[in-house]
């Protein structure tokens, strides 16, 4: 697909316009429409492989949101998504690309694993406190190893966090595989499952746990510090602006780290929540992907913290559609071709937030 | 003995470079131009899976191999729409384009986890070459693809440096505006050269799937396709300096393997395994570093969208 050689002495046919403002009916448009047209795309694919996709869709639904079941593992599965997106948002936000939530994720949940299986006397007053902090300090930590080379060198962050996701994921297989594999685990990849004490509470029987609450409250704080605050402010005129932020005087390399700290924090918590509310032990590939669908999920809410919660609760569903339809052979890649292709299109609408279409030439006729 | 194990080592280095060599040549074309495309790993996986879902069916590599180098050439020109025309973010659709590749390869390839290739590329030692000691077990006795890709690198080297258009390719990437300015089409080569990319993308994925490993497994590239936008920069986006990169991880990529295959040493395999990423990170400090004190840098248009209203 090749543009039309254009000509420097008459206007285009089709050209772009920009819009005096940013238009915001539009800003919400994409989105929405996004969903639909790779609704739409993930259609033609399943009818090519031979499955008739209005009913895999309708059986994708009724698993997502047709039963109490159904809705509360929706919920299940946004709450890592929601912590992990938060993470990424606030670092994206400063366009610090950091891509390893994933690798964050999993550190989250070998830090709050350690505190768990090596002190199992605690009370749980103790307990849960102690893991929420090792899995946010792990996290962080995790993070700030790309943080420091970026902010006092430039060194390419995308790189640096997405190679420590590999790290992370292999260290956690090391451990579950080896020292602290449960001797009475059949050889499975797991450790012994928490004390009483170490396991979140749960909502009304269903499996949905305190997570959602640490996730509502940290999009509520997030919000805060962003709109109220002044290292907020700093985030984000660094994110517009770094050049200016810097003439301001703002410290830019302590923010960075600390902007990376924040991220990586978020998505440990979210590897502490999991261990602690779902799985109850640390075990291998503990995260399908949560890492990497929470930077789809913060794109499409435009980082916004309000935004990323209910992206969350969709792609949960799609989770959750896409597990109760693999049972009739929908391969489960399905889903993050529908995730991303949801990206695709938002990606490629945005520029009609800032710009016009213009069809005929201009200055009439 | 140890000169057998050495120069089966080395050997293997060059073997497990090539599919790194050819996705960093493709991302130093891209980037040159102008583009950062991210999506390499994505677009490595779906050459391979449809490389070898062709390979199977026409019990043809090189049908294989030519699908391979469309199909990762269509993904990149979904990106080159998105960001060149659309000017979308060139980080966060590279980073689209991975898990969308990943998702569509893992989704076409289910049926054939566990299939055969009746036919792959086989090591086809260069008659005289091979024998001479020391530089032709470890260069001359691989497979077709390795060859073509000793063609490539010079060729591409002296495109870039040495014609007109390469003068243009790196026009586009330095200052597009100028460019412009004195005729050149910086939008149709930007499309062009998103997509040669591309294509050589999904030929790195395909000599995964067609020569080094003749299997198709979900998620087979591990991570190649960031090491080799890592190795762009360690080259300094040069295709010679690019050899030397892709053959050190390729070494590191066997001696790992050797050393797992080897009883004799008591280093958990997960600690092995991590070997070529934290080597990666390490790399990437130490050149960036350099970088900083030699003054070579990026393409300075580098990931920035090219807008004839805004020049």
């Amino acid at each position: 697909m090749k543009m039309p050689a254009e000509d420097t002495t008459a206007a285009p046919l089709i050209s772009w316009e920009k819009r005096l403002q940013p238009s915001p009916v539009i800003a919400v448009l994409v989105p929405v429409l996004s969903v639909f047209l790779a609704l739409g795309l993930g259609a033609v694919f399943l009818a090519f492989t031979g499955f008739n996709p209005l009913e895999v869709y309708q059986n994708m639904l009724h698993g997502a949101v047709g039963s109490r079941y159904g809705f509360s593992e929706t919920i299940v599965k946004a709450i890592p998504l929601m912590l992990a997106g938060l993470g990424v948002s606030v670092a994206f936000r400063m366009l610090l690309w950091n891509i390893g939530a994933e690798g964050q994720f999993y550190m989250g949940t070998f830090g709050a694993s350690w505190v768990a299986l090596s002190f199992p006397e605690l009370p749980f007053y103790i307990m849960l406190p102690a893991m929420f902090i090792a899995g946010c300090l792990m996290g962080g930590l995790w993070a700030c190893l790309p943080a420091i080379p970026r902010a006092l060198w430039g060194v390419n962050e995308v790189i640096t966090t997405l190679m420590l996701n590999y790290v992370a994921i292999l260290w956690v297989d090391y451990l579950v595989y080896g020292p602290w594999k449960d001797p009475q685990g059949f050889n499975f990849p797991l450790t012994v499952s928490f004390s009483k004490a170490a396991t979140l509470p749960t909502l009304l029987g269903t499996r949905v746990h305190l997570g959602l609450v640490f996730a509502l409250m940290a999009a509520l704080l997030l919000s805060i510090v962003l709109w109220r605050t002044r290292w907020g402010y700093e985030i984000r005129v660094t994110g517009e602006n770094a050049s200016a932020a810097s003439y301001a005087g703002m410290n830019i390399k302590r923010n960075i780290i600390l902007v990376m700290f924040l991220s990586g924090a978020l998505a440990g918590l979210a590897g502490m929540s999991e261990v602690a509310g779902i799985t109850h032990r640390l075990q291998h590939g503990i995260s399908p992907g949560y890492g990497y669908t929470a930077i789809i999920v913060a794109w499409l809410a435009k980082l916004h913290p309000a935004g990323i919660i209910l992206v969350s609760f969709l792609f949960g569903g799609l989770i959750v559609g896409g597990y109760s339809v693999q049972t009739s052979g929908v391969p489960a890649a399905t889903v993050s071709m529908l995730q991303s292709a949801i990206l695709f299109f938002v990606l490629g609408g945005e520029i009609l937030t800032r710009y016009r279409l213009r069809i005929g030439r201009k200055g009439g006729k | 003995m140890e000169n057998t194990v050495l120069i089966t080592i080395l050997a293997a280095a060059v073997t497990a470079g090539t599919p790194i060599l050819y996705a960093a040549l493709g991302e130093i074309i891209c980037e040159r131009s102008g583009v950062l495309n991210l999506g390499v790993e994505g677009m490595m996986l779906v050459g391979a899976v449809c490389g070898y879902m062709v390979a199977v069916r026409s019990a043809s590599p090189w049908a294989g191999f030519l699908v391979a180098l469309l199909a990762a050439g269509a993904l990149a020109a979904i990106f080159a729409f998105l960001t060149i025309t659309l000017r979308a973010n060139q980080v966060v659709t590279g980073l689209a384009l991975t898990i969308f590749g990943t998702g569509v390869s893992g989704f076409l390839g289910k049926p054939y986890i566990g299939i055969p290739l009746p036919l792959s590329f086989k090591k086809a030692p260069i008659p005289v070459l091979s024998d001479i000691p020391l530089l032709g077990p470890v260069f001359f006795s691989q497979d077709v693809l390795v060859y073509l890709s000793y063609i490539l690198v010079p060729l591409l080297g002296y495109y870039l440096y040495r014609t007109r258009w390469g003068l243009n390719l790196r026009a586009i990437g330095e200052n597009p505006a100028a460019a412009d300015a004195l005729g050149v089409n910086v939008f149709a080569l930007r499309y062009t050269y998103v997509i040669i990319g591309g294509m050589l993308a999904g030929a790195g994925g395909a000599y995964l799937s067609l020569a080094y490993a003749p299997s198709w497994l979900e998620n087979m590239t591990a991570g190649r396709g960031w090491i080799a936008v890592a190795l762009v920069i360690f080259a300094f986006w040069d295709p010679f300096r690019a050899v030397l990169g892709a053959y050190l991880f390729g070494g590191v990529d066997a001696l790992t393997y050797t050393l797992q295959a080897s009883t004799n040493i008591q280093v958990p395999v997960f600690f092995l395994k991590m070997m070529p990423y934290v080597l990666t990170v390490i790399v990437l400090i130490v050149v960036t570093r350099h970088t900083l004190a030699k003054r070579v840098g990026a393409p300075a248009a580098l990931s920035i969208p090219y807008d004839r209203e805004e020049r």
